[in-house]
């Protein structure tokens, strides 16, 4: 992928020694992360890999058991919540929206954290909210039901009310999940385009390494709650790697398109008689190899 | 082989760039325009009904004679009838199904749950126990009965949440507890109500289902004054109720305290569930369905609190107005009874549809 056009703002998200779990449950242990500013990184991992749950870590919806999240070199949990959300905006997996509410309703509201006791809604409200849904080509649907409108839609939807947020850090938690191919595409553009054009930093977990890979200018592997690589597609996706995190033996091959690395993965009756006569690059699955879980999970 | 690239014309979410504020705007003008038409027609509902309420009765005033009797001007008997018996009662009808109201459509917003209303997860169950203990076992009067009343249902609302607490509270949990609390509360009841006197019991029985009538001016100062402290405060946590409408996650995201903000609204929802219970006895259903019917009747998906407060004041108005005079002759129900009829379907309407989806809220 291309280099960022556009200088960063200057926030800086990280995770220093961060452990996060549920009740006893650790799920993320003593992990280091620094979130390039105005990069788009790309989470990716196995099922139960901790990913969605770094991703609430840094958006602060969950407090950390050890260590801490910065923003901007401070203490995330110390800033008020108001504040963290006009630089940092998540939208989570799978959302919830109140019966009947409207396109425009459930984009105005992305505007929360910039109103207050005296600020209320004002005619900049509507012009960013506008320019969330011209962005996201949801302008046409503004008074139409949520819940009339297709899957594809209806996450544009989504993303436009966290772009009315207006963060200069994107989180997404799969934003892609349950869309067809088509409607992928789409979304992972219009992040693109916004982190291109307006330097916004994205960070999305993805479960589609291919799209990951050429979307990503930073990609970052988990397993069990680590990182096991991080840096750019090319570095990150080796067959090693993803044999390691994902218990899957894979060819990478240069992607067609764009030259990002692209991982063909290798079932128990597919590929196996071509091994021999593969690039250097690709995987060599020994005979006696574990073919762990299918990559997606979807 | 490659295949070949498709340019996708830049992707359908590129094309669109100027960013036009006037539509939404009209859609905003639209949304508010159309909550406060049906707020006139509940007004307009309210005072319809208002004016029966208080001409309407064994001794009848015309429309003429009852403004006449408003504006201070009447004979002393009709004064008596309307300050003294019929406008308490009203204006006490009306401010406790403005209470339960509101308390249901805090509940059921907060827990994302139609189901979450205090007359259903067992908060005015425990007022009915705690009054109905106070009545036959203490020996209350009426005052002290109302205290118990209010006293009761905070207690058992503290404990569905201290019950429902797993590092923080979600809808169906505390649903399910509720209706298990309320069905304990039931047994309760059933045990005191079996032994005690008969007499005692048939005045007990009355409070539980819950009557406006014997309203004074104090219960209806009491109620007022509650809602005067609570209104503005529910008015301010608007903005943080409709983020929290998202879930909790994307609450936190837009820097809502989705635990603390919940708590707070449902510890004002309890409060007036416990004081309209204190004032009336549990009007059964008007908490659980007024809001679904204001929001269905708007149809915008908004909060709909001002539609859904007035919702309520209708439902106990008419109520009333209908047990009083449902009857022939001087037989008098009280008001629970009708709300119970109302609310009693629309419950089998929902458990029979929702179930279908799958989803509450």
């Amino acid at each position: 992928m291309t280099q960022s056009a556009t200088p960063h703002t200057g926030h800086d998200l990280r995770a220093e020694g961060l452990s996060l779990g549920y009740d006893q449950t650790a799920i993320i242990d003593d992990l280091d992360l620094n979130v390039v500013p105005g990069a788009l990184t790309v989470i990716v991992g196995a099922n139960a890999s901790g990913k969605s749950t770094l991703l609430k870590g840094l958006a602060r919806l969950l407090k950390p058991t050890a260590g801490q999240v910065t923003l901007g070199g401070r203490n995330i949990a110390a800033l008020p919540g108001k504040k963290v959300a006009t630089v940092v905006g998540l939208l989570p997996q799978q959302p919830i929206a109140p019966d009947g509410i409207t396109v425009a309703d459930l984009v105005g509201r992305g505007r929360y954290p910039h109103q207050g006791w005296f600020r209320q809604w004002s005619s900049t409200d509507d012009g960013i909210v506008a320019g969330a849904m011209a962005a996201t080509n949801t302008a046409e649907l503004a008074t139409r039901r949520l819940e009339d409108l297709s899957g594809g839609q209806r996450q544009r939807v989504w993303i436009a009310m966290v772009l009315a947020q207006n963060p200069e850090i994107l989180l997404l938690d799969e934003p892609t999940t349950f869309l067809d191919v088509t409607h992928q595409i789409e979304v992972l553009d219009l992040l693109l385009e916004r982190n291109r054009e307006r330097g916004t930093t994205v960070v999305m977990v993805l479960h589609d390494l291919n799209l990951a890979a050429r979307y990503a200018d930073h990609l970052v592997v988990m397993r069990s709650g680590r990182i096991v690589a991080n840096g750019t597609p090319a570095e990150t996706l080796t067959a090693e790697i993803v044999r390691y995190a994902f218990d899957l033996e894979a060819r990478i091959v240069p992607d067609p398109v764009c030259g990002a690395p692209m991982v063909v993965p290798i079932g128990r009756f597919h590929g196996r008689a071509t091994d021999t006569e593969g690039s250097s690059d690709s995987a060599v699955a020994p005979a006696t190899a574990p073919h762990g879980a299918a990559p997606t999970g979807r | 082989m490659i295949r070949p690239l498709i340019d996708r014309g830049a992707g359908a979410a590129v094309s669109v760039r100027e960013a036009d504020a006037a539509p939404l705007a009209r859609a905003r003008l639209q949304r508010s325009r159309r909550e406060r038409r049906l707020v006139v027609v509940l007004i307009g509902a309210l005072v319809v009904v208002a004016a029966f309420s208080l001409a309407v009765g064994a001794y009848s005033l015309s429309v003429p004679d009852l403004l006449r009797t408003l504006t201070g001007q009447g004979t002393q008997s009709e004064s008596f009838i309307v300050f003294s018996l019929r406008l308490p009662r009203l204006t006490l009808a009306v401010l406790v199904g403005v209470a339960f109201a509101l308390s249901g459509a805090l509940f059921q917003t907060v827990l994302r749950n139609p189901l979450a209303s205090p007359d259903i997860i067992g908060v005015t169950g425990g007022a009915s126990a705690a009054a109905v203990f106070g009545m036959l076992i203490l020996g209350f009067g009426a005052v002290a009965t109302s205290f118990a009343a209010f006293a009761g249902a905070i207690v058992i609302a503290c404990a569905i949440y201290l019950l429902a607490w797993r590092g923080g509270v979600v809808g169906y949990r505390f649903v399910l507890i509720g209706v298990g609390v309320a069905f304990m509360v039931q047994g309760l009841l059933g045990y005191l109500l079996s032994r005690a006197d008969l007499n005692d019991a048939q005045g007990a029985l009355l409070w539980l289902v819950g009557s406006v009538g014997g309203a004074r001016w104090q219960d209806v100062a009491v109620v007022a004054a509650v809602l005067l402290a609570l209104l503005p405060v529910i008015r301010v946590l608007g903005a943080r109720l409709r983020a929290l409408q998202l879930g909790d996650d994307l609450a936190r995201s837009l820097g809502v305290g989705a635990e603390r903000t919940r708590l707070v609204l449902l510890v004002i929802a309890v409060a007036l569930a416990a004081t309209a219970t204190a004032a009336v006895g549990p009007l059964a259903f008007v908490a659980f369905v007024s809001a679904p019917i204001a929001r269905r009747a708007l149809a915008t998906g908004g909060l709909a609190l001002i539609p859904a407060a007035l919702v309520g004041a209708l439902i106990t108005a008419v109520a009333d107005f209908t047990a009083q005079h449902l009857l022939p002759g001087q037989l008098e129900l009280p008001a629970g009874i009708i709300t119970g009829a109302i609310g009693a379907p629309y419950l089998l309407w929902l458990l029979a549809t929702s179930n279908t989806t799958g989803k509450g809220a």
